[in-house]
């Protein structure tokens, strides 16, 4: 019964009118915009806050953004950054972070970057779910 | 330059991550708030308890 409900539900929003990736693309752009699309207002603050409180805390403890990978840890490290969107790129032309990390705050600050980046793909697959319907409300 | 202890970035990370992984986990806004605080004491209490472990072993 539930299932049939949100089929129905993901049915209705499916065929609503716009660009279907919309939501997803912005939100990973630009944290919680997916949600803000959405009229997610309080969701999408939230969610900016954190995944930005995030990346700039890491910026402020001169962590790392990778700009190349030399082996297999350097390219899962430089995807997580790419999550960033903007972000990312902001960051990239103004030199933001430290070339090299140097001091154990370095190493949290780099981490604290690469996670914020992965935690905004997971807020964009969610306001992409929430425009299909995939997630009811 | 930001320098907090070991314990006050897991405190953050936590925060952070709890938030996120509340409201895209769950559907309504109290199962998002008790998702959420479990996620914050999973990461803190592990943390505690991992770094225990870790100091009676390096003993």
């Amino acid at each position: 019964m539930a299932g049939t409900q949100n089929n129905a539900a993901a049915t209705a929003k499916g065929s609503q009118p716009g660009f279907v990736y919309l939501p997803l693309i912005a939100g990973w752009l630009v944290p919680g915009a997916g949600h803000f699309l959405l009229r997610k207002w309080g969701r999408g603050t939230l969610l900016a806050v954190s995944i930005l409180g995030m990346f700039i805390l890491g910026i402020a403890m001169q962590g790392k953004i990778y700009a190349h990978a030399g082996d297999i840890l350097d390219m899962l490290t430089l995807v997580g950054d790419l999550g960033n969107g903007l972000l990312y790129i902001v960051g990239r032309v103004f030199g933001l972070g430290a070339d090299s990390v140097q001091v154990t705050t370095a190493d949290y600050g780099t981490r604290f970057i690469v996670v914020a980046g992965l935690l905004n793909v997971i807020a964009a697959v969610d306001a992409h779910n929430l425009r299909t319907g995939r997630k009811p409300s | 330059m930001f320098s907090p202890s070991h314990f006050t970035a897991v405190v953050l990370f936590a925060l952070f991550a709890s938030v996120v992984f509340g409201i895209t986990m769950r559907e309504t806004p109290a199962r998002m708030v008790r998702y959420g605080a479990y996620c914050f004491v999973l990461f803190v209490g592990s943390a505690i308890v991992l770094s225990w472990a870790m100091y009676f072993i390096a003993r």
